[in-house]
């Protein structure tokens, strides 16, 4: 299948806004049509085919090459079919997606998978703050679906995250699965300090341990559980390393106390 | 009525005749095999018949550890009744009562369908609010702490309304020694053709019944024609040589595994052969007016 590409012509002078451009917006519509879609976040009026050279092919594969750290909000609400990126994009990226898949080849800003209800999201380089956090005055961050970012991730990752699944190769900044509502998020690297801050339910692992355990959690002991069978056999079709992690007796730390305390966080036993 | 000979056995020119069901199935895993079969074996005690044991149920096979979704040794349970309600109520209690209590034991889906029964989203409040919910990509499980650690449940099964029981083999043989190791050559064969159970035990039963009886209030009584001590005194359906009848009961996800596993189950008895094994085989029916199902045994030939 010949995928729709959109190559960047160079550095745009403003941020924009890629939301238009997800598959489900641009079946249907011609080259001209989709020329015009406006993307600007100023005043200033920026249309497609300012910024892009684009060849045309089937809308349920695009592909965005050479793509700049100005380019916020790739693959929101996205329905189905496929995003290819080269490229660091900006903030947002896959923002409420349901289905479908976004790769990134490159590096995301904050905000990524923010909200996310399905899908995959797969990022080869680093991801910003608060990975499938919510919005500003959302009650609830990622609702489901799989991401999975080979580099480290900043602070607050799985921020309110009610449901689906966070992997991380790479190391993880301060507050991992801060306020998690539930869902699993796995961090293979190091991890800053308090993961879990103020989590009610859900399943923090993590590879290589953290700076600071919050006292809040309380060590239930060392076990060989099923469900770590069940949640390496998920995680292996999209990281062999995370699953390995599983491999092993984890000592479950219960918490945090300081809220509900029905989550839990695996570190190696 | 007879009609055909294979190898020395005679086959009856008859049919079985076979009903719709409900049925289900779960897979159970443990550490070992051995503590997988046993859950399996609790779980399909008194299972036997539906119209004393609410269900019909039975072991399908063992799986591996690559067949099974947490990598640990397995068994398949297939559960068989007349109405979608009572399925699920025999399904959550043997599943509460005979697995979740087993050592080491979890319990998954072992079926697709777009119907669903309630597995773990049952049996969850056992955990008393410390049961923990965990969905993985489709899948939906429930982890319920108990004291060697956690019973895994996945919270829903599949439900096929397509399944039928009531297939079924008469074995009759000239002694009792020959014609239980014809009827266990089928029982061995039918155990190898996926999605059919044989709930009686080892899969044979010897009291075959009919429907009714003399005294008011038995639902089903022993099939006189069928009685060798009786032949005499009744109207028998045996020949002057037989001292012996067993028979299947095979119950199977669809029609056509409950016909592939009569085949097999009548390939094994000719392929054993009159001397050390049976001389005849026979199925029961009602007339053919009461099943949907009709099994004719001369389709069915090696």
């Amino acid at each position: 299948m010949k995928p729709l590409v959109l190559t960047l012509r160079g550095r745009p002078d403003q941020r924009l806004d890629l939301a238009p451009l997800v598959p489900h917006r641009l079946a249907g519509l011609t080259a001209a049509e989709i020329e015009q879609i406006e993307l600007q976040t100023t005043r200033r009026r920026v249309v497609v085919g300012d910024v892009f050279r684009l060849r045309i092919g089937e809308a349920t594969h695009i592909r965005i090459e050479g793509a700049c750290d100005r380019l916020d909000r790739i693959g929101h609400e996205m329905t189905g079919g496929e995003i290819i990126v080269d490229g660091d994009i900006g903030a947002r990226a896959g923002r409420l997606m349901t289905d479908g898949r976004l790769t990134i080849h490159g590096s995301v800003g904050p905000w990524a998978a923010s909200g996310m209800k399905g899908g995959a999201i797969e990022i080869f380089g680093e991801a910003g703050d608060r990975l499938g956090g919510p919005d500003a005055g959302e009650i609830a961050g990622m609702r489901g679906g799989i991401v999975l970012v080979h580099g480290r991730v900043g602070e607050r990752a799985g921020d309110r995250m009610r449901r689906g699944t966070i992997v991380v190769e790479g190391s993880a900044g301060a507050y991992a699965g801060s306020r998690m509502i539930a869902g699993t998020l796995v961090v293979v690297g190091h991890t800053g300090p308090l993961p879990g801050y103020l989590m009610r339910r859900g399943t923090i692992v993590l590879g290589e341990g953290s700076d600071v355990l919050s006292p809040t959690f309380i060590d239930c002991g060392a076990h060989d559980l099923v469900a770590a069978r069940l949640m390496a056999g998920f995680i292996g079709e999209y990281s062999a390393r995370a699953a390995k992690l599983f491999n092993r007796p984890l000592r479950r730390f219960a918490g945090d106390m300081a809220v509900l305390g029905k989550g839990e966080i695996f570190a190696g036993a | 009525m007879r009609a055909l000979t294979v190898k020395g056995v005679h086959i009856d020119d008859t049919f079985a005749e076979a009903f719709g069901m409900r049925a289900t199935a779960v897979i159970i895993t443990a550490d070992s095999i051995r503590w997988a079969r046993q859950a399996a074996l609790t779980m399909t005690g008194f299972a036997t018949s539906v119209i004393g044991c609410g269900c019909e149920a039975g072991i399908n096979g063992e799986l591996t550890v690559k067949q099974t979704p947490d990598r640990r040794p397995g068994v398949r349970v297939l559960l068989f009744a007349v109405s979608t309600a009572e399925l699920q109520k025999q399904l959550q209690g043997r599943v509460a009562q005979c697995v979740l209590t087993t050592s080491g034991s979890a319990c998954y889906a072992g079926l697709d369908g777009e119907e669903k029964l309630r597995l773990g989203s049952a049996l969850r409040y056992f955990g008393d609010g410390w049961q923990i919910s965990k969905r993985l990509g489709g899948k939906h499980y429930w982890r319920i702490p108990v004291m060697d650690g956690e019973f895994v449940c996945e919270a829903t099964t599949g439900l096929t309304k397509q399944a039928v029981g009531g297939g079924n083999l008469l074995i009759m043989g000239r002694t009792a020694q020959t014609t239980l190791a014809a009827a266990e050559a089928a029982a061995a064969a039918i155990a190898r053709v996926p999605d059919v159970i044989m709930p009686f035990p080892g899969g044979i039963v010897r009291s075959g019944s009919k429907v009714g009886s003399k005294y008011k209030g038995v639902r089903a009584s022993t099939n006189q024609a069928y009685c060798p001590t009786l032949r005499g005194a009744v109207a028998t359906a045996l020949d002057p040589d037989a001292a012996c009848v067993l028979e299947i009961v095979i119950d199977g996800l669809t029609s056509e595994a409950v016909a592939a596993a009569m085949g097999a189950g009548i390939a094994a008895v000719t392929k054993l052969g009159p001397k050390h094994g049976a001389v005849r085989i026979g199925a029961g029916n009602y007339g053919g007016k009461l099943g949907p199902h009709h099994y004719h045994l001369r389709d069915l030939l090696p």
